[in-house]
């Protein structure tokens, strides 16, 4: 008997993600993450956040650098507009976490991917951080994203990927449902 | 055959079955014909969940036919129908005396342990000692409902599907049903007709359509080999024991309740209950993405099914393949309720059951309370699960699955006792695999 070669290849070692699964279904200590970013005010509106380290796997990890992002607002905010809003880095978060399981679900599925684009837009009433109307949520009174994915794969089984993907998603995971928030100062 | 020699107080039998449910019932049967002497002990009476932990309108949810038990099978003229719950005892109690199972009524199991030479099953009317143990208490002991329940306004009175009987019996106000599988689509259609509005917060679910192409859906999974995939064979064996109920309901109309179907009723479709905040109910912004999932995974599952009727040369039989409408979710679904205004005024948790095995002093169970075991052959030598979702095969989880999986375990266990005894072996023919 001979081993079929699989050909498709979206870049994503699933081998190793569903070895890890299985790791850390079997020690689920090791599988408690904890995330982190750094931010400092730079001017105005203006403030720069970084990632660099994060624990996982029972230690102290870290990226191969570290990662910086500037966040300001436009000038119709009367501000400098030195790095996207807030707001657009939530998108952001959003649109790599979907697209990134997008490839993986599709790697899974044996499904080669040819192009991959989406377009996200969320909607919000500017009176809630205003405090111009207290009955106007601060937030996203929704989000909208659209997908556009070339692949060797039925138009259902693309919905599929798209709907598994959210369905594993940690960013889909936190804009749709609540998370305690805790702020402090030292 | 024998039910007991006692010894010191105790009494000794080869088998113990713990359950009299159409499991235990099936697998006493299978034992009964290897002439392995055993006793099932019933907590209660035989069907006793049937009998007290179930509302008024409930039906089986497969037809007649479908319930077919070891050397019993559906001879009444309704095939097609779907038993009430009074039928659905009767069938049980029928089929124990059918068979004559030496059921021990109102002897509750407190304790099993490993004992000299097998178990040591103590109950409220005295101690057994077996060399095998068949666990055959069922998946639905407790019903299961999230910990966001403890942050319910005391005002509001909160049911389980256990404790849920019919819609008389709550106020004139409206219900908050959590949880769309079988149980709650059901619960939610009835109330809603009664006049007390309904908001259903809608979490993963399996859409399927009661009728399809002029056959029952189980008629369909039935013959296409859908509910005979085995455990050994399924991709991914703890999603398919984890995944919900179907959301059906065995009405004599054979009506489909969909999602669809609850809307046009009007009944409020929100997302899954993710928080309880101040006493607001807060529904996860994923209505829409877990009605994605369902229809995708329904029109595959048809899809399955008309790729089976062609191949079978079945298509000329049965009316053409169609596909259903998608299901409609508003544009933006509610995402809070206020549950303190007097606007809603009981919450129907329908968020599923879990086994119960506190009386089970065996290091069987694995982190999460689940019994460790190979398509219901148990870590621990010489004791048996039967009665759980996809134990062995899809249908596990039906009372037909329990056909099968009880000539399967037989076997094993038949196998176990005489690779023990060589002496008094006993025809056997082991697993295939």
């Amino acid at each position: 008997m001979s081993t079929v070669e699989k050909s498709v290849n979206n870049g994503v070692n699933v081998g190793a993600l569903l070895g890890a699964r299985e790791a850390l279904t079997k020690a689920p200590e090791a599988a408690q993450f904890k995330w982190r970013a750094t931010v400092k005010w730079v001017n105005g509106t203006h403030s720069q956040s970084t990632v660099e380290g994060f624990y996982g796997l029972g230690a102290e990890q870290k990226h191969k650098t570290s990662f910086s992002f500037d966040a300001d607002h436009p000038q119709i905010f009367a501000s400098e507009d030195k790095g996207a809003t807030p707001v657009e880095l939530v998108l952001a978060g959003l649109a790599s976490c979907l697209t990134a399981g997008v490839a993986a679900v599709a790697q899974l599925r044996e499904i080669q991917l040819r192009s991959v684009s989406a377009t996200l837009e969320a909607g919000m009433d500017i009176r809630g951080i205003l405090g111009a109307d207290a009955d106007v949520r601060n937030g996203f009174d929704g989000v909208k994203v659209t997908y556009s994915i070339d692949a060797d794969a039925s138009p259902d089984d693309i919905k599929a990927l798209v709907a598994q993907s959210q369905k594993r998603s940690a960013v889909y995971d936190i804009i749709t449902n609540p998370t305690n928030v805790t702020v402090e100062v030292q | 055959m024998t039910s007991g020699v006692s010894i010191r107080g105790k009494r000794r039998v080869t088998a113990v079955i713990i359950g009299a449910g159409h499991a235990g019932l099936a697998m006493s049967r299978c034992l009964g014909e290897r002439s392995i002497d055993h006793v099932v002990l019933e907590r209660g009476e035989v069907a006793n969940s049937w009998k007290t932990e179930r509302w008024d309108s409930l039906t089986l949810l497969t037809p007649n036919w479908q319930s077919r038990l070891p050397g019993f099978r559906y001879e009444g003229n309704d095939p097609d129908g779907f038993r009430t719950m009074p039928e659905t005892i009767a069938f049980i109690e029928r089929y124990a005396n059918a068979i004559s199972a030496p059921v021990r009524p109102h002897t509750r199991v407190e304790s099993v342990r490993a004992g000299d030479d097998g178990y040591e099953v103590a109950t409220t009317q005295g101690v057994w000692e077996c060399r095998t143990v068949v666990l055959a208490t069922g998946a639905c002991n407790l019903a299961q409902v999230p910990a966001v329940a403890a942050a319910v306004p005391r005002e509001i009175t909160a049911l389980t599907t256990m404790q849920y009987r019919n819609p008389d019996q709550l106020e004139n106000a409206g219900v908050l049903v959590v949880g769309a599988s079988a149980s709650g689509i059901q619960i939610a259609d009835e109330v809603q007709r009664s006049g007390r509005p309904v908001t259903l917060a809608v979490g993963e679910h399996v859409r399927v359509p009661r009728v399809y192409r002029g056959k029952d859906i189980q008629w369909w999974m039935d013959a296409a080999g859908v509910l005979d995939e085995r455990y050994d064979q399924v991709e991914d064996l703890a999603r398919a024991r984890n995944v919900a109920s179907l959301q059906l309901a065995g009405y004599p109309d054979r009506r489909t309740i969909d999602l669809n179907a609850l809307s046009s009723l009007s009944v409020k479709l929100v997302g899954r209950l993710a928080g309880i905040s101040d006493g607001k109910a807060q529904f996860s912004g994923s209505l829409r993405n877990v009605c994605a999932l369902a229809d995708l995974k329904m029109n595959r599952l048809l899809g399955t099914l008309d790729e089976w009727a062609t191949a079978h040369g079945f298509d000329d039989e049965v009316p053409a393949a169609q596909r259903f409408e998608p299901t409609e979710v508003e544009a933006s679904p509610q995402l809070l309720l206020d549950l303190t205004r007097g606007q809603i005024k009981t919450i129907v948790w329908a968020t599923g059951f879990r086994p119960d095995y506190s009386w089970l002093h065996v290091p069987v169970l694995d982190r999460k309370g689940r019994v460790r075991h190979d398509g219901g052959v148990v870590e621990s030598p010489g004791m048996y699960l039967i009665g759980t979702p996809f134990l062995r095969r899809r249908k596990s989880t039906l009372i037909d699955g329990a056909r099968d999986d009880a000539r399967d375990l037989s076997a094993h266990l038949a196998s176990y006792l005489g690779s023990r005894t060589p002496v008094s072996r006993i025809e056997s023919s082991a697993l295939s695999q």
